[in-house]
């Protein structure tokens, strides 16, 4: 079951560093949010791979909105 | 009303900035047009303003910046002069041209000065002529390991010995002799070379404890220069301030007197007119200082500055965009104390920004409170601009009394649900690092390192 990573604040999607099928590790940005004037990375909690991701670069999100999604192998 | 102001003002910003400038302006009879992007419709600001209109752009922060559209409503709306504030357009040279070329009255420097105060390399080879304190080392590389000793004896230690290519703290050590700078000019070398793919190193004079205070100054057009006192600017998290106090406490005053020359010969050297500032990297310890830069506009912590010398510093840009000199009868006094708070819409623990609705909004007032705030209960804090949504500013005649009338006013401040650092802020104002004054820009990493002593609600 893929666990899926949500914004933490309202901001715009800056930028999108990963697409469905990437492996991604502990830490790894997987999407950088822009939220006033600051730039705000999110990370992987853990190693898997990304099973869908949810925004493009551009868009707004509400806080507790989906960004990505990520399956543990 | 004698004095000859601007008659029709076009406010160039938002918030609480923009709100302010409209306060002063509409105590002068000037006229106000505000302009605001879709999403900031509900800002007091608007609605205080003579003549409000729209102006668009995607992201929002697009419209404030589009100097064309800008510039077009205020010849639209038959403005004749028009305030920057802060940020957004407040140092561009180039909206100070399109401005003056259309016909208006720019409240603000010359493009000339924005645009030397602009480019740090510039700005700083300018003052270190008029005779300014720069930061030792001229940042030019070394060629070995003896020329960096002879530079480090130069410099004084402690020395931070520098990769060229470096940045984020990697690349950069600190030396306190001659037996350090030869170990680390050697090691640095050598990451560097692994590293940024250039082995060039150079030293920088380390500064252990630092304060960050500035001067206001207000050019005039027969090139004169006043101060109006110093502000320390030193509480600071990721080099953004969070308070800021005048006067500076503990400068030695042949110390604050050389600052204050400093602050002038800077301004005087590119010829600067209407208000700016002047920023100094102060060594805690030695009282030593170098300049920083200029900020070419009005600053978000002038509050202070007006509370300790009774003044408007608005009003006096407006004077002296109108008639190239402050108000008659113009004569600060400096007395007392002031602090000032920001408010900022962040999560209060992680300092991250936390846009939201606001439900709740009720403003502290009362003998020596200024609240200048852009918000009010019903809006919503949105993610497209900076966190500051407004400035709790006090004033004392001691900072004793300006610190009980600080408690007293974060006290009487209430928002919510938007999350706000406001916690922070009252903690701040019972730790002793920040009541015993002395403290440096590591103040912020020493309080939240530590929880509070006690907890209170």
């Amino acid at each position: 079951m893929p666990e899926t990573i949500n914004a933490d604040m309202g901001a715009s999607v800056w930028k999108v560093l990963v697409a469905a099928g990437d492996a991604v590790e502990p830490d790894t940005t997987v999407v950088v949010l822009e939220s006033m004037k600051m730039e705000i990375p999110v990370l992987a909690e853990y190693a898997g791979s990304v099973t869908a991701v949810h925004v493009a670069e551009g868009v707004t999100v509400q806080a507790g909105d989906p960004l990505v999604d990520i399956e543990e192998p | 009303m004698n004095q000859p102001f601007p008659r029709r003002l076009l406010v160039a910003n938002r918030g609480e900035i923009a709100r302010r400038i409209i306060a002063t302006a509409r105590r002068l009879g000037v006229e106000t047009v505000a302009v605001h992007h879709q999403v900031d419709a509900g800002l007091p600001g608007v609605a205080e303003a003579d003549l409000a209109r729209e102006i668009t752009g995607e992201p929002p922060v697009a419209a404030y910046l589009d100097i064309e559209q800008i510039v077009r409503v205020a010849t639209e709306t038959g403005a004749d002069a028009v305030h920057p504030g802060y940020g957004f357009l407040a140092e561009n040279a180039d909206f100070a041209r399109a401005v003056e070329a259309a016909g208006l009255t720019w409240v603000g420097p010359s493009p000339d000065a924005i645009t030397a105060m602009g480019d740090k390399v510039e700005a700083r080879n300018r003052v270190a002529a008029a005779g300014v304190p720069v930061s030792g080392g001229a940042g030019a590389a070394l060629s070995d390991v003896d020329e960096a000793v002879r530079e480090a004896e130069r410099i004084g230690y402690p020395v931070m010995v520098k990769a060229s290519g470096g940045g984020g703290g990697i690349g950069m050590t600190i030396a306190r002799d001659a037996d350090a700078v030869r170990k680390e000019f050697a090691r640095t070398q050598a990451i560097a070379a692994r590293s940024f793919g250039s082995d060039r190193v150079f030293l920088e004079r380390f500064v252990e404890s630092a304060r960050h205070i500035e001067v206001q100054v207000l050019g005039l057009d027969d090139g004169t220069i006043l101060t109006l006192g110093e502000r320390d600017c030193s509480v600071q998290r990721r080099n953004q301030k969070l308070v800021e106090e005048a006067p500076a406490l503990g400068l030695d005053p042949v110390v604050r007197q050389r600052l204050h020359d400093a602050a002038v010969n800077a301004a005087s050297a590119v010829g600067y007119r209407n208000a700016g500032t002047v920023e100094f990297l102060v060594d805690a310890r030695t009282q030593e200082f170098v300049f920083l830069e200029m900020n070419t506009r009005i600053q978000v912590e002038h509050p202070v500055t007006e509370l300790i010398h009774g003044v408007d510093l608005v009003e006096q840009q407006l004077s002296i965009a109108a008639i190239g000199s402050v108000t008659p009868g113009f004569a600060p006094r400096q007395h007392g104390h002031a602090i000032e708070f920001r408010l900022c819409a962040e999560d209060p623990a992680r300092f991250f920004p936390s846009p939201g609705p606001i439900e709740e909004w009720e403003e502290p007032c009362g003998d020596g409170i200024r609240v200048d705030s852009g918000y009010r209960a019903g809006l919503a804090v949105t993610p497209h601009f900076d966190s500051l949504i407004a400035k709790i500013c006090v004033f004392g005649e001691n900072r004793e009394a300006a610190l009980e009338r600080a408690r007293e006013a974060l006290d009487g401040f209430a928002v919510g649900p938007l999350r706000t650092n406001l916690p922070f802020l009252r903690d701040l104002v019972d730790r002793p690092e920040f009541t015993g004054g002395g403290y440096d820009t590591g103040i912020v990493a020493a309080v939240t390192s530590r929880p509070a002593a006690s907890t209170r609600r």
